[in-house]
């Protein structure tokens, strides 16, 4: 198993917002969270990397235990990709400098081979052209892509997506959508959240709803989508599909 | 009223316009040094750190809350009494030192503040540790969003530096006072002076808008007009 969360408990104040929650992935899959806004899927993804401690329950990394207070979080975290919902590419840098800055100061690779490397990942997610621009001169699409590549080139053992697309234009999600289905194609293991509900059909391995901070359901899209055992997962989707149409 | 001029001041002045540029110099980069320090200790010093924060703190409180003459003052005739003495110019630096460094804390805590969380969160995603994002991620966006501030306050320490004339330093306002003293043209000597200080602040000044564009990056700061 590449990932084991067992358990998770996270409180906000009064408000409990991960009650529980366990699950697992295997190397090379692609799991989907799905749910409604406020269910606590994007404070598990930040729990995963520890950018907000969890208050109970362990994560493990391979045999790592990521919540065991004598790990180096810097060590773990650079083995596990990061993608924001706005991004946060480093404003100051360029795009080339945002994708090399990892490689150098955490892998400490001379600058030389950063670059290659960089660009390399640039070019992956289609963008070796904007290697010198700044993230302000990109569009938004651009932006994220930038960020998916400045995540790859850290080969990391998985990527976390948390709402990837959500501060997209329309028409710029399809060019960050296709980036993210070559990777899972290509055997990264990947957790995402999102709502892109055409993406979750296509490419997760298995899909898992939550709702007010627990896990309701869990499995393959076609029992998601198509048999849901839970009502409330059944609910949701049709909400989902009356609100952006059909065919996502 | 007629005015006189003589060249033969010329010499004292550039010698005190060097020692003002002097005081200047060491106290503002000095103070910078602790500025960032301080600040980085007010923002990020918490949980068993706390008494870092309050001593930084109390620190910035103490140095602004107070008049840099008492301070001056203190430093120069007070201290001796317990076997601390010191030349006027360093008596001087320091006391312009100590604070400046708790009003440019504040600006770099602006600064640092102005920076979206996500550039914190998004380096220590990449495995950066909390100093090498603060050096590679956090300063370098905060120190160009400081210089209008920080030149600000360049400013006020040209001038405010005038202050150690009163324990007898010999910078460019202790220079004239000095020539004032012996010729009685006090009109003419000041309004050299005044024009000495204008001159160097100008010219800073454009120093400091050549670095600010120099150094600009699209998306950060100067957002053209609102």
């Amino acid at each position: 198993m590449l990932l084991r969360v067992v358990d998770l408990h996270k409180r906000y104040g009064r408000e409990e917002v991960l009650k529980g929650v366990s699950f697992f992935l295997e190397k090379g899959e692609t799991k989907v969270i799905i749910g409604p806004s406020g269910t606590g899927k994007s404070t598990l993804l930040r729990c995963i990397n520890r950018l907000t401690e969890p208050d109970r329950g362990r994560i493990w990394l391979e045999d790592v235990e990521i919540t065991s207070p004598k790990v180096n979080i810097n060590r773990i975290r650079a083995q596990i990709g990061f993608v924001f919902q706005d991004f946060n590419l480093f404003t100051h840098l360029t795009a080339l400098d945002n994708v090399r800055l990892g490689l150098m100061r955490v892998k400490g690779m001379g600058k030389k081979e950063a670059t290659a490397r960089a660009l390399q990942e640039l070019a992956r997610v289609g963008l070796a052209d904007k290697a010198k621009a700044y993230p302000a001169e990109l569009s938004g699409g651009q932006q994220q892509r930038v960020s998916i590549a400045r995540a790859l080139a850290m080969d990391p053992k998985l990527i976390l997506f948390d709402e990837p697309t959500s501060a997209l234009d329309p028409e710029l999600i399809g060019e960050v959508l296709a980036v993210m289905e070559d990777l899972a194609k290509s055997g990264m293991t990947m957790l995402v959240v999102t709502h892109e509900m055409g993406f979750a059909r296509s490419v997760a391995d298995e899909i898992i709803f939550m709702e007010k901070g627990v896990i309701l359901e869990q499995g393959p899209p076609e029992q998601i989508f198509y048999s849901p055992k839970h009502p409330r997962t059944a609910e949701f989707l049709r909400r989902i599909t009356d609100l952006y149409g059909g065919n996502r | 009223m007629n005015l006189v001029f003589s060249w033969s001041w010329l010499p004292k002045l550039a010698e005190g316009l060097l020692l003002t540029l002097e005081l200047t110099a060491i106290s503002m980069s000095v103070g910078a040094f602790f500025g960032i320090v301080l600040a980085i200790t007010r923002i990020y010093a918490r949980g068993p750190l706390l008494p870092l924060y309050l001593l930084a703190s109390g620190y910035v409180h103490f140095f602004r809350g107070t008049p840099l003459l008492v301070q001056l003052m203190t430093i120069y005739f007070a201290l001796p009494t317990v076997g601390l003495r010191f030349s006027p110019f360093s008596a001087g630096v320091l006391a312009l030192t100590l604070n400046t460094a708790a009003y440019q804390a504040e600006y770099f805590r602006g600064a640092i503040q102005s920076v979206r969380a996500g550039q914190m969160q998004a380096a220590l995603a990449l495995g950066l540790s909390r100093l090498q994002a603060l050096r590679y991620v956090i300063l370098p966006q905060a120190l160009r969003l400081v210089i209008p501030p920080w030149s600000n306050e360049l400013i006020y320490m040209v001038k405010g530096s005038a202050v150690v004339y009163l324990i007898g330093a010999t910078e460019l306002m202790g220079q004239a006072k000095n020539i004032a003293a012996r010729t009685f043209r006090n009109f003419e000597v000041y309004i050299v002076v005044a024009l000495f200080y204008l001159a160097l602040i100008l010219v800073l000044t454009l120093i400091l808008r050549w670095v600010e564009r120099k150094t600009r990056v699209p998306g950060l700061g100067l957002p053209g007009r609102a």
